[in-house]
């Protein structure tokens, strides 16, 4: 299971984290989050130090979601140095994750 | 390479209901219940009412879970990977995974179910998750107190919009035609909904926003008179084709897309390969339809099956 990280830490983990973040913005009453969670951590696991995966509760932590205008999940944001450099929404496969992570993980 | 008698494809009701069969007659099927949508429809709804045998209602996951056991308790075996290729070639059906994994297969049931259908809007895409959605269950909770619509007059459009409203200010459905499709009791509900605000005999012709959505341009299907409607979401729910690009090509498919199967049985035009649940029903589309379909193909498919063995046997004793 990846980190967690809430609206108190999310700065110091993500944003000022010194290569890039993937966060994953999930829900417990999410279906396909509960799908996807286990593929991002398979990919968190096969990639481990190129790639910081951490988990964000978005009923538990409504600041971030908020502040990234996140309105659908799953939703899988990469950060690099503290801006949003990439966006995927909606579950996928793995095949497809690893595909569009390709530049952070290849 | 794997050898398989039975490989079920798709994991809904009629999925998972061919798996408790098929398991339960001894052929010890392989399910392949897709990456992220194993479970199907159902995964992303929440109260099911008119599920036999559940006088209080079933959490949808909650239900497809209780169906996945009752599968794997009988011996079925459930992979969390999708379909990449599938080969029909009688008796030795050729099967490969998004994942790599390879199998042939003596006889297949197809249980692939419907996808979304969506507007064929500019911006629908873009602002896919910047406000345009296709799970209320998932997102409805990032529009509290907020204007949003929901374009539908099915079923699913009106159980959606019914619940969103536990979240949003406002909730309109718009409908192209006067009258909503639902069902009279999901219409009574939504009726008495004092956050509902009908918008019938119109369509959505453009969605607005640049990082977000910002505004709907409705169009009167009546006689054509547009006007503006200021909402940050938008959930479609406009109904769903038949998923069968796996095979299209392979199998004879009706004029609308669905799988064409043979009577009242589960048999499609290739031999040994068996339709079931959404995917050939363009009318019924239930979880309980479904679910009798998934019984209907395991049958056929046990029958086939046994058919064939006692072929084999026949003409190897000679």
């Amino acid at each position: 299971m990846s980190q967690e990280v809430t609206d108190a830490d999310f700065k110091q983990q993500v944003l000022e984290a010194d290569g890039p973040v993937l966060v994953d913005f999930w829900a417990p009453w999410c279906g396909p989050c509960r799908m996807v969670s286990p593929i991002v951590d398979e990919i968190a696991q096969e990639h481990a130090g190129k790639l910081k995966v951490v988990k964000l509760n978005t009923d538990d932590n409504m600041q971030t979601a908020a502040q990234y205008g996140i309105t659908s999940i799953p939703a899988l944001y990469v950060f690099d140095k503290g801006e949003v450099a990439k966006t995927i929404i909606g579950a996928r496969p793995k095949p497809a994750l690893e595909k569009e992570l390709a530049d952070y993980i290849g | 390479m794997t050898d398989k008698q039975l490989v079920i494809i798709g994991s809904g009701p009629a999925g998972y209901t061919a798996a408790i069969y098929a398991a339960r007659a001894g052929l010890v099927p392989l399910v392949i219940a897709g990456s992220v949508t194993a479970g199907g429809d159902l995964m992303t709804t929440t109260e099911v009412e008119n599920f036999p045998g559940f006088p209080e209602g079933v959490q949808g996951p909650e239900l497809m879970e209780s169906m996945r056991a009752q599968a794997e308790r009988f011996g079925a075996e459930v992979l969390y990977d999708d379909v990449e290729t599938l080969h029909i070639e009688p008796r030795r059906h050729r099967i490969t995974t998004a994942l790599g994994a390879e199998y042939t297969a003596t006889a297949v049931i197809l249980a692939t179910g419907s996808a979304y259908r969506e507007l064929g809007l500019a911006e629908e895409k873009n602002l896919s998750g910047r406000g345009v959605s296709w799970c209320a269950t998932c997102d409805g909770f990032f529009f509290k107190d907020q204007e949003i619509a929901v374009v539908g007059g099915g079923d699913s459009a009106v159980e959606e919009a019914t619940f969103l409203t536990r979240f949003a200010k406002k909730v309109s459905l718009i409908h192209r035609r006067g009258e909503l499709r639902a069902s009279k009791a999901m219409r009574q509900r939504a009726e008495a909904d004092p956050k509902l605000e009908f918008v019938l005999d119109s369509e959505v012709t453009a969605i607005h926003g640049a990082d977000k959505l910002e505004g709907l341009t409705i169009a009167s299907t009546a006689d054509g008179q547009t006007r503006e409607l200021p909402v940050t979401g938008l959930f479609v729910a406009i109904g769903s084709d038949p998923r069968t690009a796996l095979f299209a090509g392979q199998l004879d498919l009706r004029p609308d897309g669905y799988l064409v199967v043979e009577g009242r049985s589960s048999r499609t035009s290739a031999e040994g390969v068996f339709g079931a649940g959404d995917v050939i029903d363009p009318v019924y589309r239930q979880a309980i339809t479904a679910a009798g379909s998934g019984c209907v193909a395991a049958t056929d498919a046990e029958h086939y099956l046994s058919e064939l063995s006692d072929s084999e046997l026949n003409t190897k004793e000679k």
